[in-house]
């Protein structure tokens, strides 16, 4: 990677502390870069801030203090309808319980990661057909998702995530509902994007699935205690 | 960078919110059929009361409002007071009078035959009463024929509609006779229900001469019937009375029969009002229903606004998918509650024989309303579903 391409996502001293009675510090002076085309995986307990982290990465959350650049964009300078757009175009995100409507067909599921880009519906499903394509399912394209399997449906799931070629993907432990089989093949699925050259962020509790990452965050009580890697790959 | 904004097609809010709709359809049909009773109830009742107006109104036109009746009053003296004699001929000497007729009270009763004890008249009186007391009050004959002026002087008889059916008078195919105080009488006809005269439906009629030459009759008319010019009801009705009677105008007693039906069309314009206020109700009650299916949406599909917001859609999106969801249930309520209104409507005027009237405002507005109704309970379910915070949404969905 040259030196002068920005970082896919750099966190700034981010802190995040939601309110209440002693008020949470869920992040605490976090300062990380994930550089392009890197597969990153985040470990910690639970509570320790990791899906803060992920949130605010993909600007679903903003911090409290700090910024968050993404492809360079300080994003605490953006209005709400801004971030929109940066999720809607440049952020994949992929959650552990799939988040798919049930009433559609799973090409339609996967078309709607490009609905609010504006783009025709035949395009986006033409869009969504090769991505089905990639992650295995082009034969289920027409399946509602309640006929799939849970591996499936995360898979449906990452294509969503990918069918509008975002600068990242964040997943949010992908593999939490899922059998160790499927749990494998998703896990696989991430690396082959990550050989194509995607950025990808994951959550996980799975230690053997972290420590086949080549670079790991660790999180305690929202800081940033590990980074097995702050050099760009 | 340089972002394009999102962007959401006209076309995808409307599949969305049809979409979600879609996938709840016995929620989404139950909470538009409270929009739909309402809607229909508030069309019906507009329609089925200009109809039966109508209806009222024609009836009204048809039988005239120009005709006047005069009475004996109660009087003040002793006794009851009794019209003079000379009534019907002083009447009909005033410019304004089109036509008049009288009828006259026959002491006798009417029986089907000689057989039937003498008290049990069946509440049917007898009247004598001329030719033109037909014409006057634009009656119709069921059958046979009226009194004519041959007849008029002979022991002939005309049965009112309600009259016939007690006495068993069902057609003239065969001579009929009735046995009026203790004389055969033969019928010449029947007659429709007079609107304007319904006590001469309980009555026989039989010709005035010969109610004179046969039976115990008064001179004095127990009725008169006035057709005035339509132009001077009014100041005509004022010196009936006097005319009538110029030494004591107070008792004779000036009606107008079709004051009494357009009462009733007052009476129903007020029945319509109640019913518009329950039909409102309804359409509150149908209202509030979609506000709360769509509060409930809300609650229920944190997970799809959560994922929405995370796919690109800004609060205004949101906002707008979850309006266009209860204005659609709110249409669809709408319309069906129109057509409904409207076969309610035609099939009860076609049932009662009323000409269908369906004003335009009931159609317009009953959609008008429901389309209202749809917005002020989409309003707040949106702006609530646009706040939902997206990582509260994700996290709590269930």
């Amino acid at each position: 990677m040259s030196e002068h391409q920005p970082p896919a996502i750099e966190l700034r001293g981010v802190s995040k502390i939601y309110p209440g009675s002693p008020p949470v510090k869920a992040l605490d002076d976090v300062s990380v870069q994930i550089g392009r085309g890197q597969i990153v995986a985040v470990v910690g307990q639970s509570g320790s801030g990791k899906s803060t982290m992920l949130n605010v990465m993909g600007t679903l959350d903003q911090p409290t203090s700090g910024s968050v650049l993404i492809e360079d964009t300080d994003t605490s300078l953006l209005t709400d309808n801004q971030l929109s757009a940066i999720r809607g175009r440049r952020v994949g995100f992929v959650f552990q319980r799939f988040f798919l409507l049930s009433g559609i067909a799973v090409i339609d599921n996967v078309a709607n990661g490009l609905l609010y880009t504006g783009a025709t519906r035949p395009h986006r499903r033409k869009a969504a057909e090769a991505v089905l394509e990639r992650v295995g399912l082009g034969a289920r394209r027409w399946h509602k998702p309640d006929e799939l399997s849970g591996g499936e449906m995360q898979r449906v799931a990452i294509a969503r995530a990918l069918v509008g070629e975002p600068a990242f993907v964040l997943a949010d432990e992908p593999t939490g509902n899922l059998d160790s089989a499927s749990s494998n093949s998703i896990i696989e699925l991430l690396f082959s994007l990550h050989d194509e050259g995607r950025t990808i962020v994951v959550i996980t509790h799975n230690e053997a699935i972290a420590a086949a990452m080549p670079r790991q965050l660790q999180i305690l009580d929202g800081r940033l205690v590990r980074d097995t890697g702050t050099v760009p790959q | 960078m340089n972002l394009a904004p999102s962007r959401l097609r006209p076309s995808e809010t409307a599949r969305a919110g049809l979409g979600s709709l879609a996938a709840r359809r016995l929620r989404s049909a139950l909470s538009a059929l409270g929009i739909a009773i309402g809607i229909a109830s508030l069309v019906a009742v507009l329609g089925l009361s200009d109809s039966s107006k109508s209806a009222l109104l024609d009836q009204i036109g048809a039988l005239g409002t120009n005709l006047l009746t005069i009475e004996a009053g109660s009087g003040f003296g002793a006794g009851d007071a009794a019209l003079p004699e000379t009534s019907v001929a002083t009447v009909s000497r005033v410019p304004t009078v089109e036509a008049t007729s009288a009828v006259y009270a026959v002491d006798a009763g009417v029986y089907r035959n000689d057989l039937v004890p003498e008290d049990l008249t069946g509440g049917i009186s007898v009247y004598g009463t001329d030719p033109g007391l037909l014409g006057a009050l634009n009656g119709e004959i069921a059958l046979g024929s009226f009194l004519t002026e041959a007849t008029r002087d002979h022991p002939v008889a005309v049965v009112g509609a309600i009259a016939a059916e007690r006495l068993g008078v069902r057609n003239l195919d065969q001579p009929v006779r009735l046995y009026i105080g203790d004389r055969w009488v033969e019928v010449a006809g029947v007659l429709e229900p007079f609107a304007l005269a319904a006590n001469l439906d309980r009555a026989v009629l039989i010709g005035d001469r010969a109610a004179e030459r046969y039976y115990d009759t008064e001179l004095a008319p127990a009725t008169v019937y006035v057709r005035v010019h339509e132009d001077h009801i009014d100041a005509t009705r004022d010196v009936l009375a006097a005319t009538v009677d110029p030494e004591n105008p107070e008792e004779a007693e000036i009606s107008r029969p079709s004051d009494l039906l357009e009462a009733r069309s007052a009476a129903e314009s007020s029945f319509t009002s109640l019913f518009l206020g329950l039909g409102a109700v309804a359409l509150l009650v149908g209202g509030i229903g979609v506000a709360n299916v769509m509060v409930i949406g809300v609650i229920e599909r944190r997970g799809e606004i959560g994922l929405r917001r995370a796919i690109g859609a800004t609060r205004a999106h949101i906002r707008r998918q979850f309006f266009t969801e209860a204005l659609t249930l709110a249409t669809l309520g709408g319309t069906a509650g129109v057509l409904l209104g409207v076969a309610v409507t035609y099939g009860y005027s076609l049932a009662q024989g009323w000409r269908v009237i369906m004003p335009p405002v009931a159609v317009i507005g009953g959609f008008a309303a429901a389309v209202a109704i749809g917005v002020i309970a989409g309003v707040y379910p949106a702006i609530r579903a646009s706040r939902v915070s997206p990582t509260e949404a994700l996290r709590s969905a269930s």
